[in-house]
């Protein structure tokens, strides 16, 4: 093989998930996903106020019922902040993910014409969804300072928690975008199983108001959920259970965990297994 | 790292072959999949290319010819890495940039600029080397005044001189480029010629996929012509070109259709045939151009006519009449023809058409003021030239050409 790679030169793989250039494959990831969030910060009139009008807007309605029709909030110290932070690391995810179901086919033009590794698609959606979270956690602060929540060292701790979230986001991801090139009913399948995720999350209720203790494990195993409930302990409230706390154990934190890295590396290797075949499927 | 050694072909493409397969039914949805977890619908297998060999050396330029679905974009899609082959391998020897088809896949929601940087580095710059190149960009493709518009708002036009641009800018050792000149107006297809010329000049290693034979001959340095797959024909360009108008203008299409008897009706006069000649005395469906060539018809008479005139015209594909001559202008009596006789009225002449098909029609008609038309066919004959220069136009006159200075009659003026 070698003596024929002298002789001739690099022999061309075909399209793949990360062939070629790390480099370059970084480079393309950080365009894309600038490109794509100017386009969306730039895009409409209102440009960014849209972006941050999404997660807001749910806010304002979920605050109105769960503190005045409901009171499912009552009771729970900064209950405003912690449906705030719940909802904007929720959107996160959902940008991720539902950004990702039909990124590839999306980008069908650059994908039919153009030899890149595939995995820059997904990445790039996980990355401008970043920047969106950031600028949405600026909101968040502010909130949180106006609010009269005291600054900690804890706080600190977002930064693995939202590391954690993304890798959980880019699993996902990967293997959305992939079925999708093929089975186009994931869409509103997705929708549908977003909108479970959600509630099932743990973003709009304390987690400790479910009288089935054994429920509260097992939404506590939904990565999501976990890093939701550790959010709201280290920024906001930690008189609230931790993570550990909630799910019964702090080793039992090792499914979300699992999930996740499971979640991971089949993503990975589906992606993978697809990525050749993807411009021919378009 | 594997670095090739001196002297290794830029491209070399090692029996690829490359079949897809199209199910007859497709399964859309996981809700199908999931009701028929067991039905496999069958599937054709299109063999887009069968065992191609070829090699390309560095700073060759390199034509790609074939008809529609010969598989020289599939081809190019596997060279670009775009497409997996099915078996064989291609190996390259430097950085690629691949111009397929229409807009190389802009953003249309994007501003010009921004679509420059994307593009440029998806074909392998870095983004602070693709923001240094936009201008250039902007500047080649003309467009320096639209560089804020949406890239929606591009006719067609301007979306490819971009994306040509682009591609030109980034400096590739091979490029790979596919039906470029189709679009793009008389002006920028200049500069784009302009530019292969450069590029050829600076050594670099194109690819070109075309069907514009002129294009071929005019710079490539060797050429190959797909046909179903298949590799048919590599060498010159002039051969392959050659090839390719035959491939075209396959041989049955060409002979004279028979002749239908129930149409002649009653008529005075009849052409049975017509048909192509060369000085042999063979026909030929061909004429290479530059060839002595005759066409020959072959008339029965049922009357008898006096002096009837003899006609032929030369229409191209485009059913513009190119040439026509009659007897009237030359031979008063042409004699009496009784009934049974028959006639053979030849027309000779040097080929000097450009290539391509072109049909005759042949007619009698009675001589004498409103001359009455007697029976006449159209595409009576076909023929097909072939070869020799085609710089547009039908016909190319024999020619001259010569470039003299002549000396300034204002000394010294500085250009501006």
């Amino acid at each position: 093989m070698n003596a024929v790679a002298e002789r001739f030169g690099t022999p061309i793989k075909g399209p793949s998930a990360l062939a070629g250039d790390p480099r370059r494959f970084l480079h393309l990831t950080w365009t894309l996903a600038v490109l794509e969030f100017r386009l969306k910060f730039f895009g409409s009139v209102l440009g960014y106020l849209w972006q941050l009008m999404r997660p807001l807007m749910l806010f304002g309605v979920m605050l109105f019922v769960f503190t005045r029709a409901v009171r499912l909030g009552s009771g729970v110290t900064q209950y405003p902040v912690v449906l705030l932070t719940g909802i904007v690391l929720f959107t996160f995810f959902s940008e991720c993910t539902g950004g990702a179901v039909t990124a590839v086919v999306d980008r069908e033009g650059l994908v039919r014409k153009i030899h890149f590794p595939r995995l820059v698609i997904p990445l790039s959606v996980v990355l401008t969804a970043y920047f969106n979270l950031a600028l949405n956690f600026i909101a968040v602060l502010i909130f949180m300072l106006a609010r009269g929540v005291d600054p900690r060292w804890s706080w600190l701790q977002i930064f693995p928690l939202l590391l954690f979230l993304g890798l959980f986001a880019t699993g996902v991801a990967m293997i959305l975008s992939s079925t999708y090139v093929r089975y186009r009913d994931v869409k509103p399948i997705w929708e549908v199983v977003l909108q479970a995720i959600f509630y099932g999350s743990a973003i709009f209720f304390p987690i400790e108001n479910i009288p089935s203790v054994k429920l509260q494990h097992l939404i506590m195993c939904n990565p999501l959920a976990a890093v939701v409930q550790q959010a709201r302990h280290a920024l906001i409230d930690p008189t609230s259970p931790s993570a550990g706390q909630a799910i019964g154990g702090d080793t039992r934190l090792l499914i979300p965990l699992g999930i996740t890295l499971f979640l991971a590396v089949v993503g990975f290797w589906y992606f993978n297994r697809e990525a050749p075949r993807i411009a021919e499927e378009l | 790292m594997n670095a090739p050694g001196e002297g290794a072909p830029a491209v070399v493409v090692d029996g690829v072959s490359k079949t897809f397969a199209i199910p007859h039914e497709r399964v859309h949805t996981l809700k199908e999949r999931a009701l028929h977890p067991l039905r496999r619908a069958g599937k054709d297998v299109l063999h887009a290319l069968k065992d191609v060999s070829f090699e390309v050396q560095p700073g060759e330029f390199f034509g790609i010819v074939g008809r529609n679905g010969s598989g020289k974009s599939t081809l190019l899609k596997c060279m670009a890495g775009i497409y997996s082959v099915g078996g064989g391998q291609i190996y390259v020897n430097g950085r690629l940039a691949t111009f397929i088809e229409l807009g190389v896949g802009f953003n249309p929601d994007l501003a010009a600029r921004d679509n420059i940087l994307l593009n440029a580095v998806m074909l392998g710059l870095s983004p602070r080397e693709a923001r240094q190149r936009v201008d250039k960009v902007l500047d080649f493709a003309e467009l320096d005044e639209f560089k804020e518009l949406k890239l929606k708002n591009y006719s067609s036009g301007m979306q490819v001189r971009l994306a040509f641009s682009v591609m030109i800018q980034v400096n590739a050792d091979i490029l790979l480029i596919d039906e470029v000149l189709a679009v793009g107006d008389a002006a920028f297809q200049q500069k784009c010629f302009d530019e292969f010329n450069r590029l050829r000049d600076e050594g670099r290693t194109i690819l070109f996929v075309t069907h514009d034979m002129s294009a071929v001959r005019r710079f490539c340095h060797r050429a190959v012509l797909l046909e179903r797959g298949e590799l048919v024909s590599l060498g010159e360009p002039e051969e392959v070109a050659r090839d390719y108008i035959r491939l075209n203008f396959p041989e049955q299409a060409v002979s004279a259709g028979d002749l239908d008897i129930e149409q002649l009706g009653d008529r005075p006069a009849y052409i049975l045939e017509a048909w192509f000649e060369d000085e042999n005395g063979d026909h030929q469906p061909q004429m290479p151009q530059g060839t002595r060539c005759v066409l020959k018809a072959r008339v029965s008479f049922r009357q008898v006519i006096r002096d009837p005139s003899f006609g032929a015209t030369l229409k191209d594909d485009q059913g513009k009449a190119v040439f026509s001559t009659s007897t009237i202008y030359k031979q008063e009596e042409t004699g009496v023809f009784r009934p049974g006789d028959e006639a053979v009225f030849a027309l000779e002449f040097e080929n000097l058409l450009v290539p391509g098909r072109y049909y005759a029609t042949i007619d009698i008609a009675n001589r004498g003021s409103g001359a009455f038309l007697i029976d006449q066919r159209d595409r009576a004959a076909t023929i097909i030239s072939t070869g020799g220069a085609m710089g547009g136009g039908v016909v190319n006159l024999p020619h001259e050409l010569s470039v003299v200075r002549q000396e300034s009659a204002v000394p010294e003026e500085a250009p501006s």
